[in-house]
């Protein structure tokens, strides 16, 4: 270590960075898609939503120059794309998934279309946290840059694990997705709880992108989701509904795909294309041993479309 | 959606026939033209303000989007060639859905497909064109076929969601093609573009006669109105179609709901994949990274236009053909981004789905009984 | 909104050469201009491989008597054929740029076939004897500006370890790689570089987690090849490392880490070419050159270079636009220790054999497969 290099140390050490940076905005994504899968709607265009909210913040924090407003702006487009969605499936006869990858399309294709000016300039990004201050190693410092977010999003998760159980607000989003029936019988407007947990969805999801634009990689460009936001959509399911599996899941996940450079950069080379890829095959192979024939989704929502 | 989406002319022959009242006889075919015609129009209403937004004519876009897609022969062929895999891949997503399965992964099975034909063309070089072309066919299809059945049989008997499975191996498909082009199976003097070794040029199955457009097309046009009659006129069809609407019903008439879902999985699979092997044998001539060029993707969107029914992909296909085919005229002639595709294709959709709701309630269209 | 407003101006910049009115289907070639067509298969925005080509365009709009129309997003299937088609049938393009190195095989020289009178110039540098005599293809021997950026990149290192973020292992990044680390090794006998391949052209993602991990190796300066190297300059520049750009100059995005790049000079080949066509003289079908031929340029060194470095690279800058220096000369041995190119042999610029490199010099870390 005299010479300023970790050596195979680098590999534990990138997958738990790359566990806290590229986790987030699956992780944003996944407990917002949560509450809304939990009220009994499937909204596959939360890509659309990350790219949106990519976007807007990026745009907003270099029109502002402030990266907090520009987390505030993807939030609130994100909440307006997920009132879109659930104004789109209220109406009779909507089938929701058909919205999702509607809005998908029409998400990206936007953010593409008013992203193009944002490309080349530099907007003000989000800062991050020093917990890294009691190491002498650089490596582990930079491992320990912590962006507020993310702890936002682990703090979120736990959260809505309790509020699920037992808040008033909970019950009400449970009860609309296991039985519409029961949540109109107690005189609940089973469209308009569906409404607010759709846009609660896309808020977080639309927060998940900013910090794509603004943390991590940190600038804006086209190819910066490459399918993460529909990942994290499958995430939820893996996750069976839970937000604190959903919180181990994307953890998971992101150190997962730290994996492969990490391995080259000690050396092991053969079958990158593999090793990029090990992130979906650990998440087939999981549910291929986790899940039965018999009870095919646990904890799934009775009124989902995906799992009826 | 699966349940709901009857198919026009079968609504028809339904409904009662006793009184011979034009509306009444034809209102729901006209219902089935007019809403998503009507829906066409609002979206492109609505895309042509949001331009406007940005100081481009909206009739100019209108214009340039008619000369694009329709407006020469030469546009038309650019169409229909743009459709050709769209019909395809877009069975790989409506076929699953007649049993209330939500497959995503055309773009997994349309790879595969591709790397079995290239492989088998690459295996039997001495082979004269016609079998190495009917090879590459059974390649594919049974390549991409088992692709997706992997993900049926996942469902069937792990009780995995296929929604997800289909997605993920659409990622670990395109791992495998990128390790293999890159390793195993490449050609060592495709220096910059890793590629397999070429399938030569007596095995492409060329152009139509007198067009540009490519022999696709055709198998596109086959494939899908083989599907329509499997479901609609066979008993596996309609077995199929009774497990969509009813997973409990169908094991008490005694269908083997497993059977069929492997089945039809293969079948979608199977679209997929020959889509692929049209892409090599009609396009490529090789497989390479090239090929995943997004139809998987889009092929999903067409199938939820086309409301799962495959006759109706016939025409959405030609339809979203046209628009990515003017997409680059209005890039040209107006500067729009080629993001704007997108957009309107988000647009068109929204609209289309939103259209749902309106079926049987427009009240001049019910008939005065 | 203030969205609308940038980008309502940035498009109307971007269109500015191809306004046409609001003449409804009025051809708008003059019989007297010339038209000529460019087609990225990326974004032209992006800050990297496509934008240095669409600046290139952009310095073709400034000239009297041309029209330039461009299409973004092309993917390299049988959609750039039909974008090459449109831009003939629809647009009177006379001559085309297709940019992207895999439209050449089959599209590019399917389309010179059809269109024999046309003239296609393709980057990429693939034409071969075999290849139709209206296409062209040219490329710039950018390794001399990495060789540059190397010898600068030695001096500035304190670890003497050097990174490098790559999409493929395919000759023309192997090619980069070992030049740069060729001209590190002048400045630093000891330099290393580490390399890492991303697997694709554009994944910010990996991008980023590379270049971590290459600093976390205690590489502290870094180069990349990959489409948009923003995200590698950004990220290593907050870490505290020093960087060399690539495609076109990255140093706005961290003037104080920004040592020096390699950028293509597209600026100055696409004028003459047009100059070459109006004075009827014949474009080489097979067109390369290096910073002699300013077909590739340096960066403006950054205010981190010493004056140590400055000189030294100034010295090979001016003997390689001298001609006759070479960067890969003999003895060079391979990373795994054997000799690539034996010692009295020298492997110019335009030695064929360095088009299939396929090994990465001693004192690279990482392997080609």
């Amino acid at each position: 270590m005299a010479d300023g290099t970790i050596g195979l140390w680098t590999v534990p050490l990138a997958v738990f960075g790359g566990a806290v940076r590229v986790s987030t905005p699956f992780l944003f994504v996944s407990l917002g898609e949560c509450i809304t899968e939990r009220s009994g709607r499937i909204n596959l265009g939360l890509e659309g939503t990350l790219i949106m909210g990519a976007m807007s913040a990026y745009g907003i924090s270099y029109l502002s120059g402030s990266p907090w407003l520009g987390v505030l702006a993807a939030g609130i487009t994100g909440a307006l794309l997920g009132a879109l969605h659930a104004g789109i499936c209220s109406l009779p006869r909507v089938n929701d998934i058909a919205v999702g990858i509607a809005l998908m399309l029409f998400g990206t294709g936007l953010a593409f279309y008013l992203g193009k000016p944002l490309i080349e300039p530099t907007a003000a990004r989000l800062p991050a946290i020093d917990f890294g201050w009691w190491s002498d190693v650089p490596q582990v410092r930079a491992a320990l840059r912590i962006n507020v977010l993310f702890l936002i999003g682990v703090a979120i998760a736990p959260i809505l694990f309790w509020a699920f159980r037992t808040t008033r607000w909970g019950l009400l989003i449970r009860t609309a997705g296991e039985s519409s029936d029961a949540a109109r019988a107690m005189g609940y407007s089973v469209l308009w709880i569906r409404l607010r947990a759709t846009m609660a969805g896309g808020f977080l999801a639309g927060i998940g992108g900013s910090f794509l634009s603004l943390f991590y990689p940190g600038s804006w460009n086209e190819g910066l989701s490459s399918g993460q936001g529909i990942t994290a959509v499958a995430l939820v399911i893996f996750a069976r509904w839970n937000p604190m599996l959903c919180l181990w899941a994307s953890l998971a996940f992101g150190g997962a795909a730290a994996l492969g450079p990490a391995l080259q950069s000690v050396g092991v080379t053969s079958g990158y294309h593999l090793f990029n890829a090990a992130p979906y095959i650990l998440t087939l192979a999981i549910m291929i041993i986790t899940c039965s024939p018999k009870r095919t989704l646990t904890g799934a929502p009775a009124e989902l479309s995906i799992t009826r | 959606m699966t349940t709901e989406a009857a198919d026009p002319v079968e609504a028809v022959a339904v409904s009662p026939a006793a009184d011979p009242g034009f509306l009444q006889r034809y209102g729901t075919t006209i219902e089935y033209i007019l809403i998503p015609g009507a829906a066409l129009v609002g979206a492109l209403a609505v895309f042509g303000i949001f331009v406007a937004l940005f100081g481009k004519n909206p009739l100019d876009l209108y214009f340039y989007m008619y000369q694009g897609a329709f407006g020469t022969w030469f546009s038309w062929q650019n169409t229909l060639t743009r459709a050709a895999p769209l019909i395809l891949t877009a069975l790989c997503t409506a076929l699953p859905a007649q049993l209330g399965m939500v497959i995503i992964g055309g773009e997994g099975a349309l790879l595969i497909g591709a790397l079995s034909a290239t492989s088998i063309a690459l295996a039997i070089p001495w082979a004269p064109p016609l079998v190495v072309q009917i090879a590459m066919v059974c390649a594919g299809v049974v390549g991409g076929g088992l692709w997706i059945t992997l993900a049926g049989a996942l469902r069937q008997y792990r009780g995995v969601n296929e929604t997800i499975s289909s997605l993920l191996l659409v990622y670990i498909g395109l791992a495998i093609l990128n390790h293999l082009v890159e390793g195993v199976m490449r050609d060592p003097s495709s220096l910059n573009k890793p590629s397999t070794r070429e399938i030569g040029a007596a095995n492409m199955i060329g152009s139509i006669p007198g067009t540009d457009v490519h022999w696709g097309l055709v198998f596109g046009v086959v494939a899908a109105f083989a599907s329509y009659i499997l479901i609609y006129h066979t008993v596996f069809g309609f077995a199929a179609r009774v497990a969509g609407g009813n997973i409990r019903a169908a094991k008490i008439v005694g269908l083997g709901v497993g059977k069929l879902i492997l089945m039809i999985c293969f079948l979608a699979g199977g679209a997929a994949g020959l889509a692929g092997m049209i892409e090599v044998a009609a396009v490529q001539g090789r497989t390479n990274a090239n090929l995943a060029a997004g139809y998987g993707f889009t092929g999903i969107l067409v199938a939820f236009l086309a409301r799962q029914n495959p006759l109706a992909i016939i025409p959405v296909a030609i339809l979203l053909g046209g628009i990515s085919a003017s997409g680059g005229l209005l890039q040209r002639r107006l500067g729009l981004p080629d993001a704007s595709v997108l957009v309107l294709q988000g647009i068109i959709f929204v609209f289309v789905l939103a259209s749902d709701a309106l079926y049987g309630r427009i009240a001049f269209l019910k008939g005065k009984s | 909104m203030d969205f609308a407003k940038i980008s309502r101006r940035h498009l109307l910049r971007g269109s500015a050469a191809l306004t046409l009115g609001s003449v409804l289907g009025v051809r708008s070639a003059a019989a007297a201009d010339t038209t000529i067509g460019f087609i990225y298969v990326g974004s032209r925005d992006d800050y990297g491989y496509n934008q240095a080509h669409a600046q290139g365009a952009a310095a073709l709009k400034k000239m009297r008597g041309l029209k330039v129309v461009e299409e973004e997003k092309v993917p390299e299937t049988d959609a750039v054929e039909k974008t090459i088609e449109s831009m003939i049938n629809l647009d009177g393009a006379s001559l085309l740029f297709p940019t992207s190195f895999g439209y050449y095989n089959p599209h590019v020289i399917k389309m010179a076939n059809k269109f024999p009178k046309l003239r296609f110039e393709h980057c990429g540098g693939l034409w071969s004897d075999k290849d139709p005599k209206n296409a062209g293809s040219y490329f710039g021997y950018i390794d001399e500006a990495q060789y540059i950026s190397g010898i600068v990149a030695g001096y500035s290192t304190k670890s003497g370890k050097l990174g490098f973020v790559a999409a493929k292992p395919i000759p023309q990044v192997l090619r980069n790689i070992n030049a740069f680390t060729l001209g590190a090794k002048l400045a630093n006998p000891k330099a290393t570089t580490q390399v890492i391949f991303t697997g694709d052209w554009s994944m910010p993602v990996k991008e980023a987690e590379a270049t971590n991990s290459l600093i976390d190796q205690g590489v502290d300066v870094l180069t990349c090849h990959v489409d948009g190297p923003k995200t590698m300059v950004e990220n290593a520049a907050r870490r505290g490392a020093m960087v060399c750009g690539y495609h076109v100059n990255q140093s706005p995005l961290a003037p104080k880490a920004y040592l020096t790049g390699a950028e293509w000079n597209w600026e100055a080949l696409y004028p003459k070419f047009v100059k070459m066509i109006a004075a009827g003289e014949a474009i080489p079908n097979f067109y390369r050159g290096g910073l002699k031929e300013e077909i590739v340029k340096c960066s403006p060194y950054g205010e981190a270079v010493s004056a140590e470095a400055r000189k030294h690279a100034d010295d090979i800058k001016a003997k390689l636009i001298a001609g006759g220096y070479t960067i890969f000369k003999g003895p060079i041995m391979d990373n795994k220790g054997k000799t690539v190119i034996t010692a009295g042999t020298d492997r110019g610029q335009k030695d064929p054999e360095l088009e299939k490199m396929d090994y990465l010099v001693e004192g690279v870390t990482g392997a080609t497969s």
